[in-house]
C-alpha cells in the first residue's frame, strides 16, 4: 500500500473527494443542522439608511403566537461592541475612527439593513409575522450614502462622534522623493476612477445556531464562516465574554464565501447569546433579499492617480490618492483593504523607483465594506493596468512594449518594492510571452477586421498584473495594526494502520482542501488520497487556527502541514531504526517508505505506525508512543502569484453589449499541487472579475436605498456571459515556503478586470475613448457610441 | 408568505364560484410570479385557487386558421409544440426564451398574460397577432385588452382561459435582456397577419404598445430597411439603472429591424 498508483501526489489531477457529497445534495451546511428544541429569529432591520430610533414598541409583537423573546438595543446594550481585527493610523500617528458596531442597532440605525430587533420564535413564520407587528418609530435623517455625499460640507454625519465621516487619513511612500521625480518627468499621465461597489453573493446564504448547555454551560455556534477559530476569538473574547473553553465554533460545509464569510456578524453573537438566555438551540437563516442588505459588501473606491514617465517610456514615479467606502461599520478586515492589501500592491511586476498613496477612508450609511475576493489587489491592479494603458496610448509606445520596458527582470529577485513589500521570485516576460502566443496576439488585427466585416467591433487587452497572498507574517501585520497573527496550524494524525487524518486551521467553502491537502500527505507520506482524511471547520477538533482568505491556505496552510510531516517523519526515522536495528542517520525515506541506507531493508509507514500505537519492540525509553504531530507556521514573507491575462472581447454597436469571446490566463502561482482545481479556481475568479468588469455594481440611490438589491436588478455573471476561459501556468517557485506554493485563490478576480477594460477600450478606440468605467453595461456603451456619433454629426 | 386557504378545483366553474365569492382570493397557475410575491409577503390572499387541476385550461389545438392555446399550458409547452412550430414559429421561439428552464417548466401562457408584466415576452406576440382572449364569461380582443402595466380587462374574479391566435403569414420576434432579471429590456414582435401589419412593443413601456408608424412602413415595405429609421420617441418609456428612456427608445427600432429579419 505504500506505492502511490496511480500516482495522487503533487502535481496530479486528482478528482476533488468533497464533490460526490456536494454533487449529491449531501452536503452538511449550516441551515440543513437542526438541534433538539430549536427556536428561530428573525431579524428586524432598518428600511431606513440613517435614522434616530425615538422608541420601539414590541407589546404586540411579544403576545403573538409562538414568540418566546424579542431583544432590541436596550438588551444588548451592555454587551460589547462588534470588534475590528485591523487598526489603521492617521498620518498623524492617532489611530483610525473606530464607532462602537452595535449587535442591535442602539439609538440610532446607519444602512438599510440594520438590526433593528430580534424575534425569536418556535417557527420562522411566527418570527416574521411578529417582526411585522413591531412599532419603530424613525426620525428619518438624511442619508450619506456615496463617498460624494459624505464628504460634502456638512454631509450628515454617520457617527455623532466622527468628524467629516472620516475613518482614517492614511498615507505610504516617500512624498518628497516622489515630488522630484514628478518634477524630473518628461510625461505625466493622469488618470481617475472609480472602482465599483459589489455584492459577494455567495451561493449559500448565510446562517448561525447557537446552542446553550445549560449542564455544562457551553455554548456552540454553528455558523457559514470561513474561519471558525477567528469567530471564537472575536465573538467570545470581545463580544460576549466567554471563555474559549466554553465556546465550541463548528464552521460545517459553507457553499462559498469569497471573502464575505472570513466577519464576524452580528447575527452570530446574536443567536449564541439568546441561546444562552433561552436555554435553548436558536438559529438564523439569511433570505438573499437580506444578503444584499448584511453582507460585507467589496471594493468602492474612488482615485485619482499620476504616472510620471521619461522619455522612453520609463516610469519614474506614481501617485494615487484613494477615498474608500467602508460602510457604516468597520467589519472585521476593512481598514487594512485599501490599505495594506492596496497600496503595497501599487508597484505591480514594474520598477516604478517611488511611489506615493493617500487613502481616506469614510463612512457612509452603507452596508459595511470590506474584503471580497483579491481585496485591495484588484483594485490596485485595474489602477495600475488602466493607467498603464493610457500611459501607452499617449506616449505613442505599444502596450506590450511599454509593459516590457517596466517589468522588474528575472535577475532582480528578490525585489524590494517602494511600497514595503519584499518579491521572492517572479518572470513576468515568461507569462506575458506564454499569454501572448495563447491567445494570438500577433494575429489579432485580421481577426478585428473580420469582426468589422460583421458589424462588429473587436478589441483585445491585456493586463500584467501581481498580486500578495499567503497571508501573512504575524510580526509584520502586527507592526501594521493586525490584531491578530496570521499563522496556520496543521496536525498530521497517522493512525495504527496507517491511514491518515490532517486536522487543518484553514477552511474549506469550495477550494476543493479535502482533496489538495491529502495530495500533500500522499505525495510525502506515501499514503492513497482515500485513506487521507481533512478536518476542518471545528474549534473542538482543530487546535487552531486563522481560517481561508487571501490565498492561504495552501502557502501557510500546507506549509504547517509540511513542517508536521517533518516531524512525522523525524520520529519515524527513530521508529524505523529501532525496529531494522541501524543508526537513525542511516534511515531514508522516500514516500512512505523507511530505508537503511545502501540497503534493501525497509519498513513501511503502516509498520511504523503500528509499532508506535502498540510499542511492544519500541524504544519506549526516549520516545513517546503514538504518532501524531502538530505544527504552527508562521510565513516568512507574502506570497507574490502574477501573470498575465489577455480579453478579446466584440461588442455590437447597436445594443452597446460586450461579449468576452477569448480570455486567456497564464499565471505563475508557484508550484502546482492539483492542475485541475488550479485551473478551477482561476475560473471561478476570471467569471467573477469579467462579473465587475461587465456586468456588477451595487448602486444605492440618495436617500440610501440599494437600488441593486435583489438577482433582479444586479447583474450576477451567468454561464452565457462567459467564455471559455483557457488557463496554463508558468511556474518559479516561492522561495521561502517548503512547499515553493503561492496561491491561486484570488489571481483570477484581481488580473482579469483591467484586461477586459483593456481590450473594451481598445474596440472604442476609433471612437477617441479614452477610458470608460466599469461596469461596461450595454447602455453605458451604447451611451458612448451614441454621443460618439452625435459628435461625427455635428 | 401569510397564511392562506387552499383550493384545487377541477373545473373552470368551480374555480369561478370560489373566486367569486371571495374577492380577497387569487388563482394560481405556475406559480412563477405570484409565488415569489407570496414569499416577499407583497401579497396577502385569503385564499390560493389552485388551477392546475383544471383539464379545460390545457392543450394547443389547430381550429381552422387559428391555434387556441389553453391558459394552463406552459411555455415550455409552447416552445416545443410541433403544433405551434408550424403555426406560428415565432412564438414558438419566443416561449422558448423566457426565463430559464424551470421557469419554462412551471410558468403558463394565461398566467403571464393576466399578468401583463411589462417586461414579459407573450404580451408582444398576443397583441401583434391580433389574438383574442378567452375568458370564463367573454370574448377580448388583443387591443382592449392589456391596459397599463400589470393591468388588463379582466375583472376581479375572472379567469382567462384560452387565448386564440390567427395564424399569421408572417412573424418574428426578438428581444434584448435586462442583464440582470432577463426579463425585456425593449423587444419587438411583428406580424403580417390577415387584418394588417401589426407591430407589439414590450418591455421598453410600461405596457406593451402598437408602434404605428413601423406598421405602415411595414405595410409599404416588408423589410428591415424599412423601420431601421423610425425613431421611437423616448417620452414615457421607462428608465432605471440598466438603460434611459432613450437607450430603450433606441433598441426598439433594432429590436423591431432584427424581428423583421427573423420573419423573413
Ligand atoms: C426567474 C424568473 C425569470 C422569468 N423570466 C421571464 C421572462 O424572461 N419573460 C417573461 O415573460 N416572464 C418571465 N418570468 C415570469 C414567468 O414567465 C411567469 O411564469 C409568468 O409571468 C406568470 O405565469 P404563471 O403561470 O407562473 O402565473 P402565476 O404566478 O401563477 O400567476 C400570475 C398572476 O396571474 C394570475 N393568474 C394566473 N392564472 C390566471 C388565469 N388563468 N386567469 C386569471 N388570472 C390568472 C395570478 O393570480 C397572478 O396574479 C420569469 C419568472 C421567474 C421566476
Amino acid at each position: 500500500m505504500n506505492a502511490v498508483t496511480p500516482f495522487e501526489g503533487i502535481g496530479a489531477s486528482v478528482k476533488r473527494k468533497e464533490d460526490l457529497r456536494f454533487l449529491s445534495g449531501r452536503g452538511q451546511y449550516t441551515d440543513d443542522i437542526n438541534r433538539p428544541g430549536q427556536a428561530y429569529a428573525y431579524i428586524l432591520r432598518s428600511p431606513h439608511a440613517h435614522a434616530r430610533i425615538a422608541g420601539i414598541d414590541t407589546a404586540t409583537a411579544a403576545a403573538m403566537p409562538g414568540v418566546l423573546a424579542i431583544y432590541t438595543g436596550a438588551d444588548t446594550a451592555g454587551l460589547g461592541s462588534i470588534p475590528c481585527g485591523w487598526q489603521i493610523h492617521n498620518k498623524d500617528g492617532s489611530p483610525m475612527a473606530e464607532p462602537r458596531h452595535p449587535m442591535l442597532a442602539e439609538g440610532k440605525v446607519r444602512h438599510v439593513g440594520d438590526q433593528v430587533a430580534v424575534v425569536i420564535a418556535e417557527s420562522r413564520a411566527q418570527a416574521k409575522d411578529a417582526a411585522e407587528a413591531i412599532g419603530v418609530d424613525y426620525d428619518v435623517l438624511p442619508a450619506a450614502p456615496t463617498l460624494d455625499a459624505a464628504q460634502v460640507p456638512g454631509a450628515p454625519l454617520v457617527h455623532d462622534g466622527v468628524a467629516g465621516n472620516i475613518c482614517y487619513d492614511w498615507h505610504i511612500g516617500d512624498k518628497a522623493v516622489n515630488d522630484a521625480a514628478f518634477a524630473a518627468a518628461a510625461k505625466i499621465v493622469t488618470f481617475e476612477t472609480t472602482n465599483n461597489r459589489l455584492v459577494p453573493n455567495a451561493m449559500e446564504p448565510r446562517a448561525a445556531i447557537g446552542d446553550y448547555d445549560t449542564t455544562t454551560g457551553e455554548y456552540t455556534l454553528f455558523t457559514t464562516s470561513q474561519n471558525p477559530h477567528v469567530i471564537r476569538l472575536l465573538m467570545g473574547a470581545f463580544v460576549l465574554q466567554i471563555p474559549e473553553a466554553k465556546l465550541r465554533v463548528v464552521a460545517p460545509d459553507v457553499g462559498g464565501g469569497f471573502g464575505s464569510k472570513i466577519y464576524h456578524y452580528a447575527e452570530e453573537a446574536i443567536v449564541t447569546w439568546a441561546a444562552g438566555k433561552l436555554g435553548r438551540p436558536v438559529k438564523w437563516t439569511c433570505e438573499r433579499t437580506e444578503s444584499f442588505m448584511s453582507d460585507a459588501h467589496g471594493r468602492d473606491h474612488i482615485t485619482k492617480c499620476s504616472l510620471a514617465l521619461d522619455a522612453n517610456g520609463k516610469f519614474l514615479g506614481l501617485r494615487v490618492h484613494t477615498q474608500a467606502n467602508m460602510g457604516a461599520y468597520l467589519s472585521t478586515f476593512a481598514p487594512c483593504v485599501p490599505t495594506y492589501l492596496y497600496a503595497t500592491l501599487l508597484a505591480g511586476v514594474y520598477t516604478t523607483p517611488t511611489i506615493y498613496c493617500e487613502v481616506t477612508a469614510v463612512f457612509t450609511n452603507t452596508v459595511p465594506v470590506d474584503a471580497y475576493r483579491g481585496a485591495g489587489r484588484p483594485e490596485a491592479t485595474y489602477l495600475l493596468e488602466r493607467l498603464v494603458d493610457i500611459a501607452a496610448a499617449e506616449t505613442g509606445i505599444d502596450r506590450v512594449e511599454i509593459r516590457r520596458r517596466n517589468f522588474i527582470p528575472n535577475d532582480a529577485f528578490p525585489y524590494q518594492t517602494p511600497v514595503a513589500l519584499q518579491y521572492d521570485s517572479g518572470n513576468y516576460t515568461a507569462t506575458l510571452d506564454a499569454a501572448l502566443q495563447a491567445a494570438d496576439w500577433a494575429g489579432f488585427e485580421a481577426r478585428r477586421a473580420e469582426a468589422a466585416k460583421h458589424g462588429k467591433l473587436r478589441g483585445i487587452g491585456c493586463s500584467t498584473y501581481l498580486e500578495a497572498c499567503g497571508i501573512a507574517p504575524s510580526a509584520v501585520v502586527g507592526s501594521l495594526g493586525a490584531r491578530a497573527g496570521l499563522y496556520e496550524v496543521g496536525t498530521i494524525r497517522v493512525h495504527p494502520t496507517g491511514s491518515v487524518t490532517v486536522l487543518t486551521g484553514a477552511h474549506s467553502h469550495g477550494q476543493g482542501h479535502e482533496t489538495t491537502f491529502a495530495q500533500l500527505v500522499a505525495d510525502r507520506l506515501g499514503v492513497p488520497v482515500a485513506q487521507v482524511d481533512v478536518v476542518h471547520g471545528d474549534t473542538a477538533k482543530v487546535p487552531f487556527g486563522m481560517g481561508t482568505y487571501g490565498s492561504r491556505s495552501l502557502a501557510v496552510g500546507g506549509s504547517a502541514m509540511f513542517k508536521a510531516m517533518d516531524k512525522i517523519i523525524a520520529k519515524g526515522r527513530k521508529i524505523a531504526a529501532h525496529l531494522m536495528e541501524a543508526s537513525v542517520e542511516d534511515i531514508e525515506f522516500d514516500r512512505g517508505t523507511f530505508r537503511v541506507a545502501g540497503t534493501d531493508r525497509t519498513k513501511a509507514l503502516a509498520e511504523i505506525s503500528l509499532a508506535a500505537y502498540v510499542p511492544h519492540n519500541y524504544p519506549i525509553e526516549e520516545l513517546e508512543p503514538g504518532l501524531e504531530e502538530t505544527a504552527f507556521y508562521d510565513p516568512k514573507n507574502f506570497t507574490y502569484p502574477g501573470g498575465c491575462h489577455i480579453a478579446e472581447i466584440e461588442i455590437d454597436p447597436e445594443t452597446g453589449k460586450v461579449s468576452v469571446v477569448n480570455f486567456t490566463a497564464v499565471d505563475d502561482v508557484g508550484r502546482v499541487i492539483n492542475p485541475m482545481i488550479v485551473e478551477g479556481q482561476v475560473q471561478g475568479g476570471v467569471a467573477q472579475g469579467i462579473g465587475q468588469a461587465l456586468l456588477e455594481h451595487a448602486v444605492y440611490d440618495a436617500d440610501g436605498q440599494l437600488l441593486s438589491g435583489s438577482m433582479m436588478d444586479y447583474t450576477m455573471p451567468r454561464a452565457d456571459d462567459l467564455p471559455l476561459v483557457g488557463v496554463a501556468t508558468h511556474t518559479t517557485l516561492c522561495t521561502h515556503n517548503p512547499l515553493g506554493v503561492k496561491g491561486c485563490g484570488e489571481v483570477g478576480a484581481i488580473g482579469s478586470p483591467p484586461a477586459v477594460m483593456n481590450a473594451v477600450v481598445d474596440a472604442l478606440k476609433s471612437y477617441g475613448v479614452r477610458h470608460i468605467e466599469m461596469p461596461a453595461t450595454p447602455a453605458k456603451i451604447w451611451g458612448i457610441l451614441h454621443a460618439g456619433r452625435k459628435l461625427a454629426a455635428e | 408568505m401569510y397564511d392562506f386557504a387552499y383550493h384545487k378545483p377541477a373545473s373552470v366553474a368551480d374555480a369561478v364560484k370560489l373566486l367569486s365569492a371571495d374577492p380577497d382570493a387569487r388563482p394560481i397557475s405556475g406559480g412563477q410570479t405570484l409565488l415569489p410575491a407570496l414569499k416577499h409577503r407583497l401579497n396577502k390572499p385569503s385564499a390560493i385557487i389552485d388551477l392546475s387541476g383544471i383539464a379545460e385550461l390545457r392543450g394547443i389545438r389547430r381550429e381552422g386558421d387559428k391555434l387556441v392555446i389553453g391558459a394552463l399550458t406552459k411555455h415550455v409547452e409552447v416552445a416545443d409544440s410541433a403544433e405551434v412550430k408550424s403555426a406560428i414559429p415565432a412564438l414558438a421561439q419566443l416561449a422558448g426564451t423566457i426565463g430559464d428552464t424551470q421557469v419554462r417548466n412551471r410558468g403558463t401562457m394565461g398566467g403571464s398574460v393576466s399578468n401583463n408584466d411589462p417586461a414579459a415576452d407573450y404580451p408582444a406576440a398576443v397583441l401583434a397577432l391580433d389574438a383574442t382572449i378567452v375568458t370564463d364569461k367573454r370574448r377580448i380582443a388583443a387591443d382592449e385588452f392589456f391596459l397599463g402595466m400589470f393591468t388588463t380587462a379582466l375583472e376581479p374574479g375572472e379567469l382567462l382561459v384560452a387565448i386564440e391566435f390567427p395564424i399569421p403569414e408572417k412573424a418574428g420576434y426578438a428581444k434584448m435582456k435586462n442583464p440582470a432579471s432577463r426579463y425585456v429590456m425593449a423587444g419587438a414582435f411583428v406580424a403580417k397577419t390577415k387584418s394588417g401589419v401589426r407591430v407589439a412593443i414590450n418591455g421598453a413601456g410600461p405596457c406593451v404598445f402598437r408602434q404605428t408608424e413601423m406598421e405602415q412602413a411595414l405595410t409599404a415595405n416588408w423589410s428591415p430597411d424599412a423601420v431601421a429609421s423610425i425613431k421611437q420617441p423616448a417620452d414615457d418609456l421607462n428608465s432605471d439603472i440598466h438603460g434611459s428612456a432613450e437607450y430603450r427608445a433606441h433598441l426598439v427600432t433594432v429590436m423591431a429591424k432584427r424581428a423583421v429579419a427573423a420573419a423573413g
